[in-house]
Parts: C-alpha cells; structure tokens; sequence
C-alpha cells in the first residue's frame, strides 16, 4: 500500500511537467505577449523594446525560458499580475477563499441531498418517488447551467425580488450572516441542481447492484432490521465508487465555477481567470493553470488509492 | 413441388426470426425505451424546422426592426423580440442550425480522433501507447473550459469552422480511452490469432475485426457527446467568446439578455429553453442507445 502510494506519486511527477510544459506553451502561444501593452505607445522605440526583452528573459531561447519560469514557479515566485501589477500568489490568495466558500458550501448540500435520494431511489426502484426524482435528474443534466442561473435570477430575483441579483453581500453594508447566505443561494441552487444529478445516478445504480447480492439476503435471513441491512450492509459498499468521484469533484472546490460566478458576479477563481483570459494577463494565467491541473492530478491520484484502502478486495500490483 | 418450396421460404424465415442479427435486436430494445423514441421525435422536428427555416418564417433572422424592439411574445411573434427589433422565433431556428451543426460535426471530428489514436496506442502499443496516453493524462489535467476560453481568445471569437475543429480537438479524450481498452482485451485472442494466423494484414485486423467490437460504446459516447458539445458551444458563445453576432447561437442569443433580464425575460428564456430541448432529446436517445446495445446494462422489469 504505501510503495504503491509511493510508485503512483512518483508516476505524477513527469505528467505534471508535462502538464507545466503544455501550460507554458499554451500561454506562450496567445497573441499580444507580454510587451503588447507598449507596442500602442508612439513612444516606445524598437531599442525600448529589444532592452525590455533582454531584461525580461524574452531574448532567451524557449526551452531556457521555459527552465527559468518553472524554477521560480517552484520557489513560489509566480511573478506579477500585468493588469493590477500585485503578485500573482497574493491575486489567487485573495479569490481562493471566496471559491471555496461557495464551492464548499455546493459540497455539502450536494452531499446531504444526493445520498439519502440515491438511497431511497434504489432501495424504492420504479416507485412514483424513483419516478419523479429520475426525472428531474434528467431534467436538470441537461439544462446549461448559465441558463438556469439567467432563470433563477430572473424569476427569484427580478419577479418575486426574494434573493439579491448577484455578488457575495450588500455592497457598503456591515458584515451580516443572514445578508451573506441570502447571497450564496442561487449561484450555490445553479451548481448543485446540475451537479446533484450525476451523483444520485451514480449512487442509485450503485446500490442497486449492491442490493441484488447474496451477502444481502444472507444479512436478512439473520433477521436483521430492513433499515440496518440497507445503511450498514448495502450503503457502505455501494459508496465505495461514490468516494472516488467525490474526490474527482475535489478540484472544482479550488478552481470554481467558472461561468456561475461570472453570472451572479462572485469574486471567485472562476472570475480570475476570466478576468485575466480575456486581457491576457500571462503571469496569472500561468498561476491559476497551474494550480488547477496540479490539484486534478493529485485528485485522481487520491482517488484511485482511497478505492483500494476502501475496497480491500481491489489489490495494488 | 411447389408445396415443398413453400415450406422451405417458411422454415428460412422461421430461423431468420430465431437468429435475429445483434443490431436489429438492438433496433427493437431501442424502440421500446419510450423516452428515446420521443427524444428522436423531438429532435427530427426541431432539425426538420431548423433546415425550413426560411420556408416556416417570413422574418429575416438578421436584420433591425426599430419599431418592433422589445415586444413580448404575441401572435406576430411567437417568442417575441429582442433589444433590435429582430423575431425571436426566427432567429433561433437560424441559431439550431449553427448549434446543432456543430456539435454533430465537432463530435465527428472528436471520435474521429479519438479512434486514431485509441487504435494506435491499443494496438501497437509499447512506447507509442504510453506517450499517447500520457498526453491523454496531461491533457485531462486541464479544466475544458479553460481551455475553451483561451482558445475563444486567441481566436478572437470563432467561426462555426473554427468551434468545430477546437470542440472536436479537446473532446476526443474519452474515445480514445475506449477503443484503446476494447484493443487491449481483445488484440490477443484466438479469433484475431486466427486471422493473423491466415494472412490477414494489420488494416484489416484493425478495422474489420476488432474496432466493430467498441462500436457500441462508441455510439453511446458519441451521442451525449453531442448535448455536451451544444452546451459547451452555447455556453462559450454566451461567455462572448464564441460565434460572434449577426450570426445567432442559441448561446449567443442569451448574452445580451443579462441586460434586459428585466424588462424583457423571454429573451433570456426561449434560446436557453431550445439548447435545454435538444440537450434533453439527445440525453434521452444516448439512454436509449446504452440501454439498446448493452444488454447487460439495464435489468428492466416488465
């Protein structure tokens, strides 16, 4: 078990140069560069420009380039933000805490509505409840999430004027719990609706399969209660798989919902990196890409080993 | 004589019921999942009026109609009006064509793709197979819709060719992880050993008795494949970063729409109602399909 823990962590160290690589490249390969925000300046003359490239490293050959940006990477130093000109670590500090504050919070209620749902619509298969609630899963795994935000803003915060229109809290008011969660309903309402879906499904069939075993009729041939064979028997296997995809959604606690904060104006990691896309701000790019491929590496590494420490019939070789 | 010939038509079909091949059983599963009979409906209609569009409307999908801005949903117009003036009902079925073209032709491009290299890395294997998967890995590493928007950047917006080729190009992943499983499992047993073994040429090893086998998770994969690609494009094109206007998307119909959520709600509504109906008829025939050519996957009570 840990020289498999071992073996997996080493296995990630070249995909995730790999991955430093692409994201170089990525960013490299956007118009503009660097420099662009001169290139408009009557001003700035063709020696401005070659004495800036030379103090900049950008005279340097690529893969030089390349060794230079991923060794300050590593030192922590991931440079300046063009468009605010703060550290790039202290823009992501400052944002981090607001996604995982609402990422966090679509956690949990996907959490407590899912298994309990999951549950019953298996241990209840093709009753009126099984019925309805396949149904709107399906209903809302296809619906667009920004469309389904645009709908909840529109009839919750325009038509009945229930919920505030967007943002984290009242602008200029005083910190306020009830001011605040009455923020965080309807973007956290768009990312759980559509992502609940996915996980009912996953633990319904589960459980399904689980419940059709023998283990399962020998555990009621004992007489135990129909309550206690379906939580303690069927549940803890039938989660199994459910914890690998949790920790697969893992992530998107970090990275955020991209296009839900930018619905409801969160100021969140998703907006940052919009923000920092749409006027190619390098350095932060660079930082958010990073981060977040690095974070679904380690997810998925911590998946796979949490399956084999749950499940011990799964064996590492 | 002739009784005998009789006889011998009818015992032939007797048998041909008996040995029905696999995929007209699997067209009689598919037929009996009522939901995906009706997401086929669905979407036939909705691609038969998209294609008449300029037959069913007598509005030009493009051009401003000052006197008209804004009117809610009537008899005139169905859906009402947008911010110029221009039928609503109109400019989304020009919009389906943009949409639904492209996420049939981004998905063709994705298993296009994805079968080249699945092929590749399942049936050469060795250091082709993990450099191949190795990209795999890295490139699943990237949030898709990051990707998508830096592409939207570069490109400055795209066209419908350019959202196709990019939708495709960061979509194959998983197709390519299926067909190069079901060529690991089946590369060395006896029925390919046996072909091998009579001359058979890699080509046709490949394609004629292999690759049938991942057919079916293929076409599963390939057909929600499709619903995801329509959400991607609309929700790239709502972001601003896709199909650029005059030209209608269902999702770049709606990104003008958060300014006049107000005053006018049914432009927010119907284009996002209209990805929803397709994306749903599409899930639905996806379902169908799994249900169809994967027996084992479904037990269905009757």
């Amino acid at each position: 078990m840990g020289r498999y823990v071992v073996r997996r962590l080493l296995q990630a160290v070249p995909l995730l140069l790999a991955i430093s690589v692409a994201a170089f490249a990525i960013i490299k390969a956007q118009p503009g560069g660097p420099l662009a925000a001169y290139e408009g300046n009557p001003d700035f003359t063709e020696a401005d420009r070659v004495r800036l490239e030379h103090a900049f490293g950008l005279d340097q050959p690529l893969p030089l380039q390349y060794l230079n940006w991923l060794g300050s990477f590593l030192r922590l130093d991931w440079g300046y933000s063009f468009a605010s000109h703060q550290p790039v670590l202290m823009l992501i500090g400052e944002r981090l805490p607001n996604t995982l504050y609402l990422m966090g919070t679509v956690f949990v209620v996907v959490l407590l509505v899912a298994i309990p749902v999951g549950v019953l619509t298996a241990v209840k298969q093709y009753s009126w409840f099984d019925h309805i609630v396949t149904g709107t899963i399906f209903t809302f795994l296809s619906t667009p999430t920004f469309w389904l935000g645009l709908l909840l803003i529109i009839v919750f915060g325009l038509q009945l004027r229930w919920l505030p229109l967007g943002g984290m809290q009242t602008l200029g008011a005083s910190f306020d719990v009830g001011d605040r969660l009455r923020h965080l309903i309807l973007p956290v309402a768009t990312i759980a609706l559509v992502q609940m879906g996915s996980h009912v499904r996953f633990l319904r069939a589960s459980m399904l399969e689980t419940i059709g075993q023998d283990y399962m009729r020998t555990a009621r041939a004992k007489g135990l209660a129909e309550r206690i064979v379906i939580m303690r028997h069927a549940l803890k296997n039938a989660a199994i798989p459910l914890v690998t995809i949790i920790a697969l959604d893992m992530p998107e606690l970090f990275v955020g919902a991209l296009v839900t904060e930018q619905i409801f104006g969160w100021p969140g990691m998703g907006r940052l990196f919009w923000d920092a896309a749409t006027r190619s701000d390098y350095p932060v790019l660079q930082g958010i890409l990073a981060v977040s491929s690095s974070l679904i590496v380690l997810a998925n590494l911590f998946a796979d080993v949490m399956y084999g420490w749950l499940d011990p019939r799964i064996r590492f070789s | 004589m002739a009784t005998t010939s009789v006889t011998v038509t009818a015992a032939a079909q007797d048998l041909r019921g008996v040995a029905r091949s696999q995929w007209l059983m699997a067209f009689e599963r598919f037929r009996a999942h009522r939901p995906a009979v009706l997401g086929v409906l669905v979407l036939s209609l909705l691609a038969i009026a998209c294609a008449a569009a300029s037959l069913i409307s007598p509005y030009d999908p493009d051009k401003t109609q000052l006197l008209s801005l804004y009117e809610a949903p009537s008899l005139r117009h169905p859906f009402g009006t947008d911010d110029l003036g221009r039928d609503l009902a109109t400019r989304i079925l020009y919009g389906g064509r943009v949409s639904l073209t492209i996420g049939l032709l981004a998905v063709t491009v994705a298993i296009t793709v994805g079968t080249l290299v699945g092929v590749l890395a399942g049936y050469y294997g060795g250091f082709l197979d993990s450099l191949l998967m190795r990209f795999v890995d890295a490139m699943y590493s990237f949030p898709r819709l990051f990707l998508l928007i830096l592409f939207g950047v570069f490109f400055k917006g795209m066209t419908v060719g350019v959202i196709i080729l990019v939708l495709g190009l960061l979509s194959w992943l998983t197709t390519s992880r299926l067909v190069r499983a079901t060529f690991l499992s089946l590369k060395q047993r006896e029925f390919v050993e046996a072909a091998r073994g009579v001359g058979a040429r890699d080509r046709r090893i490949i394609f004629r008795h292999i690759l049938p086998n991942s057919l079916a998770p293929i076409i599963v994969a390939g057909t929600l494949g499709v619903g995801a690609a329509i959400i991607a494009e609309s929700t790239l094109s709502f972001l601003g970063l896709g199909i650029q206007p005059p030209t209608s998307s269902w999702g770049n119909m709606l990104n003008h729409a958060t300014t006049d959520m107000d005053k006018a709600p049914w432009i927010a509504f119907f284009p996002g109602f209209f990805i929803f109906l397709a994306v749903m008829s599409i899930n639905f025939i996806g379902d169908g399909l799994r249900d169809a050519l994967d027996p084992r996957h479904v037990v269905r009570k009757t």
